[in-house]
């Protein structure tokens, strides 16, 4: 066939004919090339910012680096909040796989609980800095660890991070008042600075971990890394180093706390210790404790359940929060308040009953004494701890006085420098019954008030803050936890101040009143004598608080009571009397009598005052740093 | 006077050689230009790979070779070869849609014994303009009707094959390769303007059968960013990496995108985001010359062969590889759908190189094997 036509080619047209076809195609190939060049110059050029900007946030990922959380030292150098390091296994879930197949491959791997995957889970829907790794499994055993470690490069977005945990050495006797950390949750957030929280694992709850939250916190170093794609940290730009939280020094002395913790043995109660010399805390137990190390890390909702139901409320802070009638220890302030008011003197004679009645046909308030004490005088009235000699004299005064005096001593209202959440008890006035039980006070009322029982009610922070105030001869500082920050000494900001002195009209009634509270265990009708034969004097006042009320004629037999209904025995006192160095409030709850909280007492003076405590707190003085 | 000088010892040297040698020095010198290029680009892409560069300079070498023997066959072999081997590779595309090995969910090479593959496709590339050059040896130009749907059938059978494997980047090549040298033979401007009408009735008929899922998957391949997260990573990271290049680039080795492996494929299909990420537009620009001027000889050594055979096939051999860089870059910058297509010459891998070095074998072969004159 083509030979046929052959005959009538044209080759010189035909070659015309694809030149110019090449010539065509060269003209699409450099219209073409144009094409891609401006499209290169609209990304490369035009658009370069938005581009350059894409291309650093892919490259450049902000880290915050937490800073180690300042330790907390008693007085002695024991370390009571000690930082750990861990290995958890953290996951960056915009680096990850989707979460069944992370479950999966992860499952393979190690055992990860179900309420660790929850928590994951949890977690995953908070607010969250995008690339911000989750933990998901805390505190990796040394062979979980190293079977994840070979494993690593295979799972994309999974990491095995080093981390410091909180610890703490000595568990539940501390837990009120060291405090714990926990968990940051959204409700924290609100409060503190959330960029600075970023890969904080916990932050201050309770005690002085809470108040001290931004001094033991320090600043995080924030460092710019450069990422790769997977996530992975290939250099660092740019660092500032975390600067680590301050250390806290206490006041506290770490034998004495939980000396005093085990000596409430079985019962539930609260011990505060105080320097009356400066309001440092001492001790303060609050009993039951907890192991504050279940809540580091998030507790477990079995572990809170089983803490929350107990019925003898470990999780409550007693010294804090706990309202007691401070009962009989009141009574060297009342009777103090009713010097100072002109309604008592020290030499005027009253003949005490087994009761007092404000009415001759009336209630009849009974003494714990049934046939009554004599004819007594204001020091017997301390000595033998006579109900009807406060009931007459609260009778008289009424309750403004009573109140306006009181409240000096801290009654009322909140003293405690530095530890959130205290209760401020319950010091009655006029004004406050009208406005809570729309009714006048009423005499009886005041009676009750006397001998710190009726509507009064004070934690055991008030109630040892006051009995400091009376060592210090009227000197109240009002108490305080943390001794020194680092190397300076603590300072605190209070409205009202942090210390003031209650000057009485005749300033000798702090001597007088002492005396009497001496004795209460010299004397051998003194309701603390069982306290005799030590070689410091003991200034004190015994207290045994109702849990229920009695009726008139009805006599309180313990044997017949259920212990839950048992008197509170409570105690303060302070040694030496003459100088004090520790004044120390006591309340076993349902104690029954205040022996208990007595020869506690004793025993914390002992130990405090010789620097002399049981062996078995010898491990105390080898932790020491 | 001196620029003269260096250009009449180059031509004398070039006219020299080609007696000898049958290579053509500026085509030569143009590839070598290039290849240098791709492999200062392919270390920093590789993660400064050393071992990675020598397998390339390897294949390079392997290429070049092919290239200067292909260059000592005369056309007139080629050309009497043309349909035999048109043949013979659809009969072995036959055989990859059957018994072929594959990767990926795509059947593509044929396993040979030793271990060795063989992938047919690639080989169609190059043989497909030789039997559309060969229809039209002995046929008076432009075509007629008759013979344009002949050839359009013999373009499509192949295309459609390899489209079936599926491996729509190699389709479109073999298809354009057939589709340039229909060109050339002078296909009349009203088929063109014709088919260019029919393409979007076409589409709308077909948009219009589509079920909702085919639909979504048309639009995704056409917009790849509507899908951040899956197929459009890709695209989103080198448009990010060209962007942030801007006019100077970053440095050699210096490009993030590249570097931390936030652009896949880097070395391979996206090779020239690294390019542009680290010298910038000046660079893509420098590595375009070199592309025009392969394409500017390529078109030149086409416009002067000897016969038609030679005319539509070095014309269509340079047009493809031309595409093949414009494919690359167009979908690499995101302008055109991503359809797996190399870089020619500069993204690593085997078989590609190999065969568009054959081409210029041919190419070399047709400007050298001419009759004195």
């Amino acid at each position: 066939m083509g030979k046929h036509q052959q005959v009538f080619r044209n080759y010189r047209q035909e070659h015309a004919l694809t030149r110019r076809r090449i010539i065509v195609a060269g003209v699409v190939v450099l219209i073409m090339i144009g094409v891609l060049m401006s499209r290169l110059f609209y990304l490369q050029v035009v658009q370069y910012d938005l581009y350059q900007t894409k291309a650093n946030e892919n490259r450049v990922m902000l880290v915050t680096e937490p800073p180690p959380r300042g330790l907390i030292y008693d007085r002695n150098g024991v370390v009571l909040a000690d930082n750990r390091p861990i290995h958890s296994l953290t996951v960056i879930p915009e680096r990850a796989a989707s979460l069944p197949e992370l479950k999966e491959r992860l499952d393979k791997l190690i055992d990860i609980s179900d309420e660790d995957w929850r928590n994951y889970e949890r977690k995953l829907k908070e607010y969250r800095r995008p690339y911000q790794s989750i933990t998901l499994k805390p505190q990796l055993t040394d062979k979980e660890w190293s079977k994840v470690s070979v494993d690593l490069y295979k799972l994309d977005g999974v990491q095995v991070e080093a981390q410091l945990t909180r610890y703490y050495p000595y568990g539940e006797a501390f837990a009120h008042a060291v405090g714990y950390v926990g968990r940051i949750t959204a409700a924290d957030l609100e409060r503190v600075d959330r960029m600075a929280y970023q890969g904080a694992l916990f932050i201050g709850k309770t005690g002085v971990e809470n108040y001290y939250e931004s001094t033991l916190f320090g600043k995080p170093g924030i460092s710019k890394v450069e990422v790769n794609a997977r996530g992975r940290i290939m250099s660092e730009i740019e660092r500032q180093n975390p600067e680590p939280g301050k250390d806290l020094h206490l006041y506290m002395d770490a034998r004495l706390q939980q000396y005093a913790y085990d000596l409430l043995g079985d019962y539930k109660g609260s011990v505060v210790a105080i320097d009356p010399n400066n309001g440092g805390v001492l001790a303060m137990v609050s009993k039951p404790g907890f192991d504050p190390n279940l809540f580091v890390r998030g507790i477990s909702v079995d572990n809170y359940a089983r803490l929350r139901d107990d019925k003898r409320l470990p999780l409550f802070n007693r010294a804090l929060r706990g309202g007691y009638p401070p009962a009989s220890t009141i009574k060297p302030f009342m009777g103090l308040a009713g010097l100072e008011h002109g309604f008592s003197s020290w030499t005027e004679r009253y003949y005490a009953r087994g009761f007092y009645q404000i009415n001759p046909d009336g209630r009849r308030y009974r003494d714990w004494k049934r046939g009554g004490h004599g004819w007594i005088d204001l020091e017997r009235s301390i000595i033998e701890s006579v109900d009807t000699y406060y009931y007459q004299l609260a009778h008289k005064m009424g309750i403004t006085p009573i109140h306006n005096f009181l409240s000096k001593f801290g009654y009322g209202s909140t003293s405690i420098l530095d530890l959130n959440g205290a209760s401020a008890g319950l010091l009655p006035s006029n004004e406050w019954k009208k406005s809570r039980y729309k009714e006048p006070w009423y005499p009886g009322d005041s009676v009750n008030v006397g001998i710190g029982q009726g509507f009064m009610v004070a934690t055991p922070i008030q109630i040892a803050t006051a009995n400091a105030a009376l060592a210090a001869r009227g000197h109240m500082y009002y108490p305080r936890m943390v001794d020194a920050v680092n190397d300076q000494p603590a300072t605190f900001e209070d409205n009202d101040g942090v210390e003031h002195k209650i000057t009485l009209k005749d300033q000798r009634n702090w001597e007088r009143m002492v005396k009497a509270m001496e004795k209460v265990i010299t004397d051998d009708h003194g309701t603390g004598r069982r306290l005799q034969g030590t070689e410091y004097r003991i200034a004190g006042k015994t207290g045994t608080g109702q849990v229920f009320s009695l009726q008139d004629d009805e006599e309180y037999d313990a044997s017949n009571l259920d212990k839950r209904l048992h008197d509170h025995a409570l105690f303060i006192g302070f040694a030496p009397a003459e100088d004090p160095k520790i004044a120390v409030f006591a309340i076993f709850e349902n104690g029954g009598s205040s022996a208990k909280p007595a020869d506690l007492t004793k025993a914390l003076f002992d130990a405090y005052l010789y620097d002399d405590y049981p062996e078995r707190y010898d491990y105390f003085e080898e932790q020491a740093r | 006077m001196n620029s003269q000088f260096y250009y009449r010892i180059l031509k004398f040297t070039n006219a020299r050689l080609f007696h000898l040698t049958h290579v053509d020095v500026l085509l030569l010198l143009a590839l070598l230009l290039l290849m240098s290029g791709g492999l200062v680009i392919l270390y920093s892409a590789s993660g400064q790979d050393v071992a990675m560069v020598e397998r390339q300079v390897v294949r390079l070498g392997l290429g070049m070779a092919t290239c200067l023997a292909l260059a000592q066959l005369p056309p007139k072999y080629m050309r009497r070869a043309s349909p035999f081997l048109f043949a013979i590779l659809v009969g072995l595309l036959v055989a990859v849609l059957v018994a072929g090995v594959g990767a990926k969910g795509a059947q593509r090479w044929l396993a040979l014994p030793g271990g060795l593959r063989f992938q047919p496709s690639e080989i169609m590339k190059i043989v497909m303009p030789m039997m559309v050059a060969w229809y039209f040896a002995n046929r008076p130009l432009p075509p007629t009707l008759k013979e344009i749907i002949t050839v359009l059938g013999i373009i499509a059978v192949p295309s459609l094959m390899v489209a079936k494997q599926p491996d729509l980047g190699t389709a479109l090549l073999v298809g354009v390769s057939g589709i340039f040298a229909l060109f050339l033979a002078g296909l009349g401007w009203r088929y063109i303007l014709g088919a260019a009408a029919a393409v979007p009735v076409a589409a709308y008929g077909l948009w219009q059968v589509m079920r909702e899922y085919q639909k979504q998957r048309v639009l995704t391949f056409l917009d790849p960013e509507s899908d951040p997260l899956g197929s459009g990573w890709n695209i989103i990271q080198s448009k990010t990496a060209i962007g942030s290049g801007g006019l100077h680039g970053k440095g050699w080795l210096e490009g993030s995108q590249a570097q931390l492996n936030f652009l896949p494929e880097s070395h391979t299909d996206f090779i020239i985001a690294v390019l542009a990420e680290e010298f910038g537009m000046i660079g893509c620009a420098l590595l375009m010359c070199a592309y025009l001027l392969v394409v500017a000889r390529g078109l030149f050594i086409a416009a002067n062969a000897e016969d038609n055979y030679a005319r539509l096939l070095a014309g269509s051999i340079t047009l493809t590889f031309f595409v093949y860089m414009f494919v690359n870059i167009g979908m690499v910058s995101g302008i055109l759908p991503v359809v797996g297509v190399p870089l020619p010459l500069v993204s690593y891998g085997g078989t590609s190189i190999i065969t568009i070095m054959a081409t210029f074998g041919i190419l070399m072969s047709i400007q050298t094997h001419k009759r004195a004159r």
